[in-house]
């Protein structure tokens, strides 16, 4: 074990509590703001069932983003669908034995990383070329495609160009799930997409990457057509009626 | 007419490129202190307003949900930036809808998130100075709270929700806008938003019972403040003098008579518009809405039905049962409140009035869809029967109808430029730069279809197109309510 092995557990150790409280304690605080009116956006179902339909819908297909503009629609469920897909990919580096489902993941997963690229680098060219969305993107929306960007093309390079011992990674991962820390390998893309990797996981809950939770917790999109049905009332509005 | 240029008309509707701080100067009149005091808000700018206002903004996070939610989780993809009307008709790019909530958003991530604290540049977080809150008054007030940007939306953000909450701010820190905030405090006075007093209301309707007489021989009554009425007729204070409004006010009239079901309005509740959802005061929503409560319990009425307005029919809807309920003590036969138009169309679907469709056949109509019926409720049973409904009701009445685009109708139609209390003078020019996305679209049915009219079932909509539909040469009558249809096909004296 080098002095570098310890550094980066120890960090993966506080990136992962800062990422996993952070994002906690951010979706604490969406529960328990409450949503005194019902503002769904109508048409909405009326019934909690079709609640559910509408928000996968929503995000499995981004179905409103289909409806807004079919470019960024293309460009961002690419991204997004590739991402799911390398994510689950990279379950196999934290599982032993890898569950089978995994292992069918496996190839599309890798060639998604491209697809990832390409989605991400199509969303920056937006982002660049067009009046609007540059008008509208402040300094880090860019730097946060960028940080993706090297993700994917770090993570790429160690699997197609220069190729790095996946089952030392593996087992660095697993000494670190298993508080029996085992070296990682030294060499430069490795490094590099664990290193980025460990700076999206810090900035996740203090950035726009709170669109993922926070999706499910729009009153928009998530709440029922039911408000001729049963009386919607929030605790201090309730507390304000009894004054 | 004016010192602005009415946009033209495009063919073919493209994005258009931004033109920075078109309508930067565009604010309207703020308020007196007399009208921000009557709403409880201080009657000038505070001392300390910068403090004030963060700290309102600390409350109304606490509060909603949805501001929270929406003020973090926008990603900048770019979806809304062409679906605002406003937009459209200005160029301005601070009228994109992620671009008007980032005027607050800069804020919020400066004093309420790490990363706006620590790194501010980075993330666009600004300081709130006077240059900032002097944007949020002009830009939160070109705001119509249409809803249109939260359709196309990913996480469903909606505009509305975050121009709420600024005026809210800005009302706690008493800059309020005169428009809103004075008629709020009529409302609250004297019951409606005209000012209109109880005498004055029982002379206009006793005036609408003698045209009726002289228009069709039939004795149609208004009746005001009749106690063990079965109907509650709640309707914007418009339907009581403008035009077309007052055309509706007589085909509701007509349908009750000819269902012979009774019915009353109220001197105390004679506004079903509750302009507290414009400033976003909930408080103040409530109390107009407490109003109806009590006038119905007070004339011992059985069922409430709602005028033809398009946000009243939002806060009737969607709030009235958490505002002013539960409404436990009307008849739990009838959907509390109903629709004019739910009402109507169940009466045609009954067979129980009788309507000669030629009556309008002087007429090719549309109909626009109000941003707030459209959006932010429903009508009958199903989902998206508040676009069906309407239509099923002008086509009962009349043979010429046609539908304006598919992109500019139901749930992706355009505000008509004057709602979310911006229907003021002082703000003529956002109201006919605001109109242009609908006006190209009445076009469209005006060259292909011949369409002569416009159906409308909101009383700003109809004000405002009377308004602005000359701006772009249309005639200016061109626009009528439905019930105006329903009242000019009404056989009266047929089915009694």
């Amino acid at each position: 074990m080098a002095l570098l092995d310890i550094v980066y557990s120890l960090a993966f150790y506080a990136v992962t509590a800062v990422f996993v409280l952070g994002l906690a304690l951010r979706i604490t605080l969406y529960v328990r703001s409450p949503a005194p009116l019902k503002i769904p956006t109508m048409p909405a179902p009326l019934t909690k069932q079709g609640v559910a339909l509408r928000m996968f819908r929503e995000v499995a297909f981004f179905e409103s983003l289909f409806r807004s503009n079919k470019w960024i629609w293309l460009f961002g469920w690419v991204f997004h669908v590739a991402l799911a897909l390398v994510l689950l990919r990279h379950l196999r580096y934290f599982t032993d034995p890898v569950w089978s489902w995994v292992v069918l993941v496996q190839p599309f997963g890798m060639y998604a990383g491209f697809a990832m690229l390409a989605g991400l680098v199509a969303l920056w060219l937006r982002r660049v070329l067009l009046e609007r969305i540059r008008y509208i993107s402040s300094p880090s929306d860019h730097l946060m495609l960028a940080l993706l960007i090297f993700i994917a093309i770090s993570g790429l390079m160690m699997k197609f160009v220069s190729h790095t011992d996946v089952v030392a990674v593996k087992a660095f991962m697993l000494g670190l799930i298993r508080f029996d820390w085992q070296p990682m390998p030294h060499d430069a893309p490795f490094m590099i997409h664990l290193t980025l990797v460990m700076l999206l996981m810090v900035i996740f809950p203090y950035s726009k990457l709170l669109h993922a939770p926070g999706v499910f917790f729009s009153p928009s999109r998530n709440q029922a057509d039911d408000s001729r049905q049963r009386r919607h009332l929030a605790t201090w509005a309730r507390d304000m009626e009894a004054n | 007419m004016a010192d602005f240029e009415t946009p033209a008309l495009r063919e073919y509707p493209v994005i258009p490129h931004l033109k920075r701080d078109a309508t930067a100067g565009l604010s309207p009149f703020v308020a007196k202190p007399e009208h921000q005091e009557r709403l409880g808000f201080p009657g000038e700018l505070l001392d300390n307003w910068e403090d004030v206002a963060i700290a309102k903004m600390g409350e109304l996070l606490e509060k909603y949900r949805a501001l929270r939610v929406y003020l973090d989780s926008c990603v900048k993809c770019g979806a809304c930036t062409d679906k605002c009307h406003y937009f459209i008709g200005t160029e301005d790019p601070k009228n994109m809808p992620v671009a008007r909530q980032d005027l607050l958003r800069s804020v919020y991530r400066r004093y309420f998130t790490f990363a706006g604290k620590y790194f501010p540049r980075l993330v666009g977080a600004r300081d709130l100075t006077r240059e900032v809150l002097d944007e949020w008054y002009s830009y939160f007030h070109q705001c119509s709270q249409c809803r249109r940007c939260s359709v196309f939306c990913p996480y469903g953000i909606d505009t509305a929700e975050i121009s709420m909450a600024a005026r809210e701010i800005m009302d706690a820190v008493g800059l309020g806008q005169k428009y809103c905030n004075e008629i709020i405090g009529k409302v609250h006075k004297i019951g409606n938003n005209l000012g209109l007093p109880g005498p004055a209301m029982q002379d206009t309707l006793e005036g609408l019972e003698e045209d009726i007489k002289d228009d069709t021989g039939i004795d149609v009554k208004l009746p005001l403040d009749v106690e063990g009425a079965d109907v509650l007729l709640v309707t914007p204070s418009a339907d009581f003098f403008a035009e077309p409004h007052i055309d509706g006010l007589i085909g509701y009239a007509k349908v009750f008579h000819q269902a012979g079901i009774s019915w009353t309005l109220s001197t105390y509740a004679s506004e079903a518009a509750n302009f507290g959802m414009f400033i976003g005061s909930y408080e103040n929503m409530r109390q107009v809405s407490l109003r109806i409560r009590k006038a119905a319990l007070d004339l011992g009425v059985k069922r409430i039905i709602f005028g033809e307005c398009g946000h009243a029919w939002r806060v009737a809807y969607s709030f009235l049962d958490t505002l002013a309920g539960p409404f436990d003590f009307l008849d739990p036969r009838y959907p509390v409140p109903q629709h004019i138009c739910e009402f109507t169309y169940d009466l045609i679907q009954r067979g129980a009035l009788n309507l000669d469709r030629s009556a309008n056949d002087h007429m090719v109509v549309t109909f626009h869809d109000s941003c707030n019926v459209a959006r932010a409720s429903r009508m009958g049973s199903m989902p998206g029967g508040q676009f069906i409904i309407p239509r099923e009701v002008i086509k009962a009445s009349c043979n010429n109808f046609v539908d304006m685009r598919p992109d500019t109708i139901h749930d992706q139609t355009f505000c008509c430029g004057g709602g979310g209390g911006l229907l003021t003078d002082d703000l003529m020019e956002i109201r006919v730069k605001g109109a242009l996305p609908r006006m190209e679209a009445l076009r469209e049915v005006q060259q292909e279809y011949g369409v002569t009219h416009l159906a409308a079932i909101c009383a700003i909509c109809k004000s405002q197109f009377a308004k602005v539909l000359p701006y772009y040469d249309f005639p200016m009558d061109m626009i009528v309510s439905v019930h105006q249809l329903v009242s000019n096909a009404i056989q009266l004296g047929t089915k009694e």
